[in-house]
């Protein structure tokens, strides 16, 4: 009996090792035949929830990496080599992003990864990427400790994976520039701050009630939610009989839009403000006329005021997505337009073949790459975080058309 | 202190959720015994049965016609669901051994969040609900916003409804023997199988009415809905003694005060300011759950031991 379970193992091993072997050869194989022909495929992967609440900003990071890798190919940007995209979705959760990383990773042909949305879902992909040396960009994430490590606030920063980039900007400047707005601006003098207890929610919650009480605004209450359940009524009540007079909420919009509803149902006529999180058409859907008012800061100047996004907006259109790019689509264009610009840099310097250690070598080009991209000027700081430090505040000025309640209000660059 | 009536409004309404939702678990528990995990899926499709007939309905209907059209249309996907899961994924498990039936509805409950996903248009995110027209009504203190309106004439409707139905119709009393004995119940000329199929529709159309409530009171429905609200429910319907069917819903009342408390006032008891807020609640209510059951097992009003399942 021993003996045959025994036999069956080896087999079982052999098998096995035939198989990887049998991979590996036609690996190598694949790659001669690309470098010789010059027909070379090279993928960038997206991870973004694509399903689930937050899927309304997942699928418009897709479709615009999607539509930076048809530009490129159609444009033949990368002499020899074609792009290919390959989507994976996270559902926003954490240990699903980490699975896609390592699926991404165990593809030889993905050179690039463009996602995700969350930062909670960022944080578990970065060390996998950044093991195995494949570069990361982030269309979206806005922790500070994801580039700066976790003494940021210390005055102590380090950065902790060098193959993680992002096109977004940071809370660090995100929340206290929503802090100067209510409070210089809109003279707002209490805040009720609430968050949904997540890396980016808590994070973003915090840099706000920071700046807002250094200015010398009041904090009126704080409270934590759990974005999952959407019954906000015992919350609603107590911001009502708090005198607070504007509520600040870190978070995302499956959870704010319900939360403005039912606290200006309850009687707490105050605006609601959130990060880039509730910045979709979706927030004014959930809230619906109560969100008038609501106000919402996002990254970057609004994309149809851009000249450079002109373009953008029109292949866009042409290409016929059903789902819209939303907030996040111009970044996530330029996160994969520069990785097809390392992709380039890497391969001209290889006298038109990829080189064997193409990935290590796209981190270290990415490093420097500069280009004028859909959100201005698209290059990395020494931490990996976009150079581009501008924020624009929105207001949802008419709910009856949802893809166009949200107005820009004002748009500035953060100065300490 | 001055907010305490409103919260224990708002802990009586979000409990009444939970009461009727609890009733189907309870009822088809008090039957055969079986935790039917797949019931908080039968509350979300009869959410999107109600939005379908929304969609359906011309544009200016006014809401006085379309809430009845709305809960006929919810009742009758839900039960439709509910009663097609027992004919085909229960009833002939009848005579297995309890873990099956259990995996089953375990399985039937992510094989309909994956249908309503991948089938219904745009079920991919949350999908809006009409809103109740017209101004929150306030009485002293306490704000009722109309979208709570449906649930607060609904609940007490259902409860009275079923005790009555269950009390003094021959099916309930049917079902009263069932649940003592179904062997004995059928020497005596009870028709078990259609007791079982009563005791799943009826569970259905009350999760079907409780999803209306929560397209009303939140504004939205969405394919993940019935996951967290079964589950709170089931704790509802374990927390007033399950196959009670008054314990369902005192259950959910007392669930649902005690999250609105812990909201309001955990954070005011010192040393307790990290513990509470609504992120807390729910730890809160799983608190009182394993507090109740340690010192009454039967549940709240439960009239014998959960044993078995």
């Amino acid at each position: 009996m021993r003996q045959r379970s025994l036999i069956a193992i080896t087999a079982a091993l052999t098998a096995g090792a035939l198989t990887l072997t049998a991979c590996g050869s036609r690996d190598d194989s694949k790659d001669k035949d690309d470098a010789g022909g010059g027909g070379t495929t090279v993928v960038i992967g997206v991870d973004a929830p694509l399903t689930g609440d937050l899927s309304a900003l997942g699928l418009g990071i897709r479709n615009s990496v999607d539509l930076a890798v048809k530009q490129a190919n159609k444009k033949k940007y990368v002499d020899g080599i074609t792009f290919k995209m390959e989507s994976a979705d996270d559902q926003g959760q954490p240990s699903s992003g980490q699975t896609n990383a390592t699926k991404f990773v165990a593809n030889k042909d993905i050179l690039g990864a463009v996602g995700p949305l969350n930062s909670s879902v960022g944080e578990s992909m970065q060390k996998v990427f950044d093991d195995a040396k494949l570069v990361q960009v982030s269309p979206a994430n806005t922790n500070p400790a994801m580039t700066q490590g976790p003494d940021w606030n210390g005055g102590k920063k380090t950065r902790p994976y060098k193959a993680y980039f992002r096109t977004a900007t940071t809370d660090a400047i995100q929340g206290p520039f929503a802090a100067q707005y209510l409070y210089n601006k809109a003279k707002k003098k209490k805040v009720f701050v609430i968050d949904d207890k997540k890396t980016y929610g808590a994070g973003l919650a915090a840099t706000f009630k920071d700046e807002f009480t250094k200015l010398g605004g009041k904090v009126a209450g704080t409270e934590h939610v759990n974005p999952d359940t959407k019954d906000f009524g015992a919350v609603a009540t107590k911001i009502r009989n708090s005198d607070a007079d504007v509520v600040y909420y870190g978070g995302e919009y499956p959870a704010a839009g319900p939360l403005s509803k039912q606290m200006k149902k309850a009687g707490a006529k105050i605006p609601l403000v959130g990060g880039d999180g509730i910045y979709s058409a979706d927030y004014i859907k959930l809230s619906g006329k109560d969100g008038k008012g609501d106000y919402a800061t996002s990254v970057g100047q609004p994309v149809e005021q851009l000249p450079s996004a002109k373009e953008f907006i029109a292949n866009y259109k042409e290409a016929g997505y059903k789902e819209a790019y939303e907030a996040y689509g111009g970044y996530s264009y330029d996160s994969a337009w520069a990785i097809i610009e390392a992709v380039k840099k890497v391969v001209e310097d290889n006298d038109g073949k990829l080189p064997s250690d193409a990935r290590a070598k796209i981190v270290d080009a990415m490093q420097d790459v500069s280009f004028d991209g859909v959100t201005g000027k698209v290059s990395f700081d020494e931490y990996g975080d976009a150079t581009n430090k501008q924020l624009t505040v929105y207001q949802v000025k008419d709910t009856a058309d949802p893809a166009k309640g949200w107005k820009p209000v004002e748009s500035g660059t953060f100065t300490g | 202190m001055h907010e305490l009536p409103q919260q224990l409004v708002n802990g009586l309404l979000l409990g009444s959720m939970y009461g009727l939702i609890a009733i189907g678990y309870t009822m088809v528990y008090g039957i055969v015994q079986l935790i039917n995990f797949a019931h908080g899926e039968i509350f979300m499709v009869g959410g999107f049965g109600a939005l379908t007939v929304w969609l359906w309905l011309p544009g200016g209907t006014t809401m006085w016609v379309a809430i009845p059209l709305m809960i006929i249309g919810a009742v009758i996907v839900s039960t439709t669901v509910a009663v097609g899961a027992e004919r085909f994924a229960y009833r002939p498990l009848r005579g297995a051994p309890r873990l099956a039936p259990l995996i089953t509805a375990i399985g039937l409950s992510l094989a309909l969040q994956q249908a309503v996903w991948a089938w219904y248009p745009n079920a991919k995110s949350s999908r809006t609900f009409p809103e109740i027209p017209g101004d929150s009504i306030h009485i002293g203190s306490v704000t009722i916003q109309p979208g709570d309106l449906f649930l607060v004439v609904a609940a007490p409707i259902c409860m009275f409804a079923l005790g009555w139905f269950v009390m003094k119709t021959r099916v309930g009393r049917g079902m009263q023997a069932t649940a003592q004995d179904p062997d004995t119940a059928k020497l005596m000329g009870v028709n078990t199988d259609r007791v079982i199929v009563v005791a799943f529709a009826l569970g259905a159309a009350f999760a079907g009415i409780a999803a209306v409530a929560y397209g009303f009171r939140y504004g939205e429905v969405n394919f993940r809905m019935g996951f967290l609200w079964g589950l709170k429910a089931f704790t509802a319907a374990v927390l007033g003694g399950i196959g009670n069917i008054y314990g369902a819903m005192i259950g959910g009342l007392v669930l649902g005060i005690a999250e609105a408390m812990a909201t309001a006032y955990m954070n005011d008891i010192p040393g307790m300011d990290k513990l509470g807020g609504q992120s807390w609640a729910d730890v809160w209510a799983f608190v009182l759950l394993i507090v109740v059951l340690l010192v009454r097992p039967q549940g709240l009003l439960g009239e014998r031991v959960a044993d078995r399942a």
